[in-house]
This record gives C-alpha cells, sequence and structure tokens, in this order.
C-alpha cells in the first residue's frame, strides 16, 4: 500500500520521540534559532537547574529585535537593550552556542538568517521562540513559534511537547497578475480564513501559484501563517528549495548535498496525499490587498470600499466597530487614497532581496512625499549587503527614503524605530494589531514592498497597478 | 516594589522563585550580579509542579475577540531579562486608552478568573504575556477560543485555560459585572464554572487538563526523563548522520 501521509506527518513522525498515553508527543526538534528577547529567562532556567544545552550544533542564535539600525555603537543607549545584548552574548559563550552577532557580517533576523545560512532545510523540525518561525515551513519543514518555557525545554532536551495539529491543504491555483505580490495571496488567504480559522491546523499551501513563487515568496506566505492562526504553515520541496540550498554555508556539501536533496524530495505530499481539510482559492481572484483594522484578517483589494458594520455578521460588529474607532476610518470608504505618514520596508515578512529589489523598482527616480517619513531596514547584513551591491541603496537613498542596518525594527518596534503618536504607516510588516508599531495609539496598513514604496511617493494608499512607471 | 501575589498560590510563588530576584533589573547591577546571583542561589527541587484541580477566586469579564499578545503587554516591556515586574504593565495601552478598562476598575482588583472572548491571546509568542497576566493575579481563564501558542504557554506556567460557548460567556460575564465580589469558581474534575447561580460547561484537551490535575506540567523533567531515547532517536535521523542512498 502506498504511504498516504502528507509531508507534515511523515516529518512528524520522524521526529516522534515518544507518545505519551494523553496523546502528547515528545517530539525532537532539528534546528532551534535563538534570539535575544525570548532567550534570557530560558537560560536562566537551565543554570537554575544545572543544566547544559543538549545539542549546541543545533542552535543558532542571532540578535534581531532590539538591535538598532542607525546607530547601532555599543553600548547600545536603550540601556535595557544592552543588557539584553549582553545577556545573550553571554549565555551563547557559556553554554557554547553559535551567536551571529552585530559584528559577524551574517547577523540579521532570526527568520532571514536561517534560510540564508542553508541551516534551515526540508524534513526538519524547526523552532524558535518567535511566533514567525512559520517562515521556515517554506522549506518543507515543520516550523513552529514556542514561548520561553518551550526554549527552555529544547535548549536542555531537543525535545518538547506537542499535540499532533491537522493539516488543511490551503490551495491556490493560477497566475498572479501584475502588482500582485506573495503579501497579497497570504493576505487574501487570512482574510478569507479568519485570523483564528487555523488554530488547531498546519498549512500546505499547495497548487500552481505556489509552485511558480520563488523560495522568498514562500516564505512570504508561510511567514503569515501564524495569523491565520494555523501552528504552521509549509510548502513542499521542489527543485527550487534544493537550488537555492545548494551551496549555501550549513547545507550538505558536495556528494552529501546530492543525497540530501534525493531525501528531501522524497518528502513531498504525494497526489494521493491525505488531508483533514482543504480550500481552494483562484489566483485571479487576488488582488493588491491592504489592511485597514487592527488584526490582519481586517483587510480589502485596494479598489475595494471598507466594509459597512449592517453587512457584516452581528457576532463581528464590535470588533469591526473597535477597529474603525481606532483607525479613525469610515466604514464603506475606499481604502486608496489613505494618507499615510510612514512607509516601512522590511522585517522578516519582506526584508528579503527580492522585496527591497521590487520596492527599488517603485522608487527609482520618484521621490518620496514631503509629509512621509520612509524607511528601508534590510532582513540580514547579507541581504544588506547584496542590496549595496545591486545599488539599490542609492535609489532608495536618492528618492528621499533612509537606508538602515539590519534588523526587526519597526514591525515591533522594540528598537528606537517607532510610531509617533497617531500616525499611520504603510508596512510591509505582518502585523497592524493596536499599538504594535510603537505607538499606543499608532495606526499600520499592512501591504505588499512595492505597495509601501508607492504609499511612500503618493503620501497615501495607491493601487500599485495605476502607479506610473509600474510595467504591465 | 514587590508584585502582588495572590494568597495561597503556591504555584506561582514557585514559579517566580525560578527567575532572578528584582535588584537584577536595576542596570548598576549589571551584568556582574547576574553571574554572582546564578551562583549562589540554591540548586531547587525539579519537580516544581503542583496539583491544580481547581481555582476559585473572583472574576474580570473582558469579552473582546481577537485581544492579541501585543495589547496584553507591549513590546517596549519585553525589553528585559527576566519576568518580574511585568504584571503592572498588563493591558497598560489598552488601560490608557480606555477609562473604563476591566484592569483599571477598582471593582476587579484581586480577581484570579478572566472571562474572555474569541481566539484570546493571538499574534506574538512572547510568554511574556501569560506572566503578565499571571503576576497581575490571574490564575484562570475561559474564553470562547485561544491562540494556540498562548495556550500552550498558558501551560507551561499551571495558568488554568478553559473554553465556554459564546452564551455561557455572557451569562458568567454577567454574573461577574452584577457582584464583582462573587466568587467564580473553575472545577478541573467536574469541567465546570460556577459564579452565584451560574454553573456552564467548559472544555480542555485531555492531555492539558490531565497535566494540571495530576501536578505533571513540569515538562522539563518529563523530558528529561527520556534522555537516552532522545539520544538513541538523534541518531535515526538523517540529517543527523547521513542521507540514505
Amino acid at each position: 500500500m502506498s504511504d498516504r501521509r502528507n509531508l507534515f506527518n511523515r516529518v512528524w513522525d520522524l521526529h516522534a520521540v515518544r507518545t505519551l498515553d494523553n496523546q502528547q508527543t515528545q517530539l525532537f526538534i532539528g534546528l532551534h534559532l535563538i534570539h535575544e528577547v525570548t532567550s534570557p529567562q530560558a537560560f536562566e532556567m537551565l543554570r537554575e537547574r544545572g543544566l547544559k544545552v543538549a545539542f549546541p550544533s543545533q542552535t543558532v542564535a542571532t540578535v534581531d529585535h532590539i538591535v538598532p539600525t542607525a546607530d547601532q555603537s555599543r553600548p547600545f543607549q536603550d540601556l535595557l537593550a544592552e543588557q539584553m545584548m549582553t545577556a545573550i552574548e553571554k549565555n551563547c559563550d557559556e553554554f557554547g552556542v553559535t551567536l551571529m552577532d552585530l559584528q559577524d557580517g551574517r547577523q540579521g533576523i532570526v527568520h532571514v538568517v536561517g534560510p540564508e545560512q542553508g541551516l534551515t532545510q526540508p524534513g526538519m523540525t524547526i523552532v524558535c521562540g518567535d511566533s514567525h518561525t512559520s517562515t521556515h515551513g517554506a522549506f518543507g519543514s515543520i516550523a513552529i513559534g514556542i514561548g520561553t518555557s518551550n526554549v527552555a525545554q529544547v535548549l536542555a532536551t531537543q525535545t518538547m511537547f506537542l499535540n499532533r495539529p491537522k493539516v488543511r491543504r490551503v490551495v491556490v491555483n493560477g497566475d498572479l497578475a501584475p502588482g500582485v505580490y506573495a503579501k497579497d495571496v497570504i493576505l487574501h488567504i487570512i482574510q478569507k480564513l479568519g485570523v483564528q480559522g487555523g488554530v488547531g491546523y498546519a498549512y500546505e499551501y499547495a497548487g500552481s501559484t505556489f509552485d511558480a513563487m520563488s523560495m522568498e515568496e514562500r516564505m512570504t506566505v508561510c511567514n503569515m501563517s501564524i495569523e491565520g492562526g494555523a501552528r504552521c504553515g509549509y510548502i513542499n520541496p521542489d527543485e527550487k528549495t534544493v537550488e537555492y540550498l545548494r551551496g549555501r554555508p550549513y547545507a550538505p556539501q558536495g556528494e552529501d548535498f546530492d543525497k540530501a536533496a534525493a531525501w528531501w524530495l522524497s518528502l513531498a505530499s504525494g497526489d494521493d496525499a491525505e488531508f483533514d481539510d482543504e480550500v481552494v482559492f483562484d489566483a485571479a481572484d487576488i488582488e493588491p490587498t491592504v489592511t485597514w483594522g487592527i488584526t490582519p484578517a481586517q483587510s480589502v483589494g485596494v479598489s475595494q470600499p471598507l466594509p459597512k458594520l449592517q453587512d457584516s455578521p452581528a457576532g463581528e460588529q464590535v470588533l469591526l466597530k473597535e477597529a474603525l474607532d481606532f483607525m479613525g476610518l469610515d466604514e464603506g470608504q475606499p481604502v486608496a487614497g489613505t494618507p499615510i505618514d510612514v512607509a516601512f520596508i522590511g522585517s522578516c515578512t519582506n526584508g528579503r532581496i527580492s522585496d527591497l529589489r521590487e520596492a527599488a523598482r517603485v522608487a527609482e527616480g520618484q521621490q518620496v512625499a514631503a509629509s512621509v517619513k520612509a524607511i528601508v531596514v534590510p532582513g540580514s547584513q547579507l541581504v544588506r549587503e547584496q542590496a549595496m551591491q545591486e545599488g539599490l541603496h542609492e535609489i532608495f537613498e536618492a528618492a528621499g527614503f533612509e537606508w538602515r542596518g539590519a534588523g526587526c525594527s519597526m514591525c515591533l518596534a522594540m528598537n528606537p524605530d517607532k510610531l509617533q503618536g497617531r500616525e499611520v504607516c504603510a508596512s510591509s510588516s505582518n502585523r497592524n494589531f493596536k499599538g504594535r508599531q510603537g505607538s499606543p495609539t499608532g495606526r499600520t496598513l499592512l501591504m505588499s514592498p512595492a505597495m509601501v514604496a508607492a504609499a511612500a511617493i503618493e503620501g497615501k494608499v495607491t493601487d500599485i497597478r495605476e502607479f506610473a512607471g509600474t510595467p504591465a | 516594589m514587590p508584585e502582588r501575589l495572590p494568597d495561597g498560590a503556591a504555584v506561582v510563588r514557585a514559579q517566580l522563585a525560578v527567575y532572578l530576584p528584582e535588584d537584577i533589573l536595576m542596570p548598576s547591577a549589571w551584568p556582574h550580579k547576574l553571574a554572582d546571583a546564578a551562583w549562589q542561589r540554591p540548586k531547587r527541587n525539579t519537580n516544581m509542579s503542583t496539583e491544580i484541580k481547581t481555582v476559585t477566586g473572583t472574576g474580570i469579564p473582558l469579552l473582546l475577540d481577537d485581544i492579541d499578545t501585543d495589547r496584553i503587554i507591549p513590546a517596549r516591556y519585553l525589553r528585559c531579562v527576566t519576568f518580574d515586574g511585568l504584571g503592572k504593565h498588563a493591558f497598560e495601552d489598552d488601560r490608557q486608552q480606555d477609562p473604563s478598562h476591566p484592569f483599571d476598575n477598582p471593582s476587579y482588583a484581586g480577581a484570579s478568573v478572566l472571562i474572555a472572548g474569541r481566539n484570546f491571546g493571538c499574534g506574538s509568542s512572547r510568554e511574556h504575556a501569560p506572566q503578565s497576566l499571571m503576576r497581575w493575579g490571574l490564575k484562570a481563564i475561559v474564553a470562547e477560543s485561544f491562540a494556540e501558542i498562548f495556550f500552550g504557554n498558558c501551560g507551561s506556567l499551571g495558568i488554568v485555560a478553559v473554553r465556554a460557548s459564546r452564551e455561557d460567556l455572557i451569562r458568567l460575564a454577567a454574573a461577574v459585572e452584577a457582584d464583582p465580589a462573587a466568587q467564580v469558581s473553575v472545577d478541573l474534575e467536574a469541567l465546570e464554572v460556577s459564579v452565584g447561580e451560574e454553573t456552564v460547561s467548559v472544555e480542555m484537551p485531555d492531555s492539558a487538563r490531565d497535566a494540571l490535575v495530576t501536578g505533571d506540567w513540569d515538562y522539563l523533567g518529563q523530558l528529561l526523563s527520556a534522555a537516552d531515547q532522545v539520544t538513541a532517536h538523534a541518531r535515526t535521523l538523517p540529517y543527523l548522520n547521513g542521507y540514505p542512498g
């Protein structure tokens, strides 16, 4: 009988050390990524119990959340950030964990660094004390975000307990129209399935739309799985996955690589693979998408108006009204034309080289509106270096964007990059929660990097398809 | 300033004892104190779990949907190396913008049981969120549903997180609002929550419930107990031991 397990269940079974009577599985973790925010308490728990890191070779750290993107000289001006930096340096040194810090040349957002270094590989279980760990699922791995107690558990044992989720296949077929990006695809999926629609599920993204995507685009999609409530999201490995990993520093080398590639491809869900649920979308229905509210599901196509209270289900009206009030927007108004104060290009969702290239294409020869503060923050030091080799920084700076150092920056504003007061930010990041970008009353509109660049130049939300200079 | 701890919450005290003393937060004490503190502290018993079969205390209603962890604890308070002091910042930005926020309402001060809506704790994986609620004084959350990472984090901390229907949550919230001094009882064995005349059924996955009821929620201890199996299992993984073919 053929093996009809999907990739998720194959990888899960491979890593199941034991299953308890209560159905919890002790799962071996292939790669544990660490950063400065959710690890200090975990290392302290190890000290408390006199424990070591069980598999230091499978544990890699970098610094991203608190890193200033303008002045990176030490000690940081923010004493608390300096303490956290000191703590991760000390912890990694003491426990024998590789740390890619600011002097290293490989530092960056943990979900950019992992794939870039070839640490992220198909068939692995990957965890990190960060919800956007789902990014790594783009390679056909089980990649989940965990809390600090879990970080301590994985440090000490390289395992953790999990209940096996169900697997939903999210199918999107067809070609994306010009101006429609991976970001729009995942915003569309979340809008249709809701921010809690994925609870209890892992998402397998399948169909010709994902097949056609680059690895970086697939990472953008998987990155936001958590915003749809899913435990994780993944895409089956294919030749693009293999070619992306070939030659990366931590990927297998030489003959070993070919053997690894064959094994990776063998893990993919077969045509007859079984799923607990399936939903199907048509790429032709997806237009450039913008969030207008306070959850990532509160979005509309850029040509569409905001919803009206009376047209919404009774159970949703409280949240809808809360969002409209907070955003200072009116029901039924068009989203295009909404004025912005700040433009942010970067984050683990859209801070990779292809994102910067798309944004630069829009910005080239243009000028950021006088009323807008615009920043471009590469996802890693290597992305930054690549962009500078291509001259992208010159395009951005000539257009009036600030060109920054690598880090999480204004996605979550644990560093000096923050909104002020009620500023409205066109952002290529992943969350539009109240206060997310550092000002309790600051407002976020999520969109693709190209749309952020267009909004920066026009000073308002702009349909990229109608923006001058965009190729048809 | 010491945080308010609920009386008799042995579990909370056990958790607090894990972390560094407050003076480590003082910039002047950093980083030398860290090493000193770690060195001087006696090794604790590795079994820190306590049986949690019921939670009883007053309630606090917050029946909103999709409350994310950025709202529970704004990111600026994640700039820390311990969880100390997070209790007073729970819902800080929401409280500042809403003068009638329940977490600022003196009637609900000292509450142990939160009545919440759908998809509570969505967003970031930050354990700082349930830590801040626990340090504020909460011992149980009754909600329509929970985001999964948040739910797992609650389990790690011994916070009871149970689901109830929307209708029942509305009844519970109304009963708490009518009499904020009323005792809310969360019974994990009967899977019921009661306040005043109201008693409603609640749900919790068996694995999470059994762990709390039996006191077996020291997951680190359990994971460590299978160390030999883990070592053996690691030898079966292609990416650690060579690929087939």
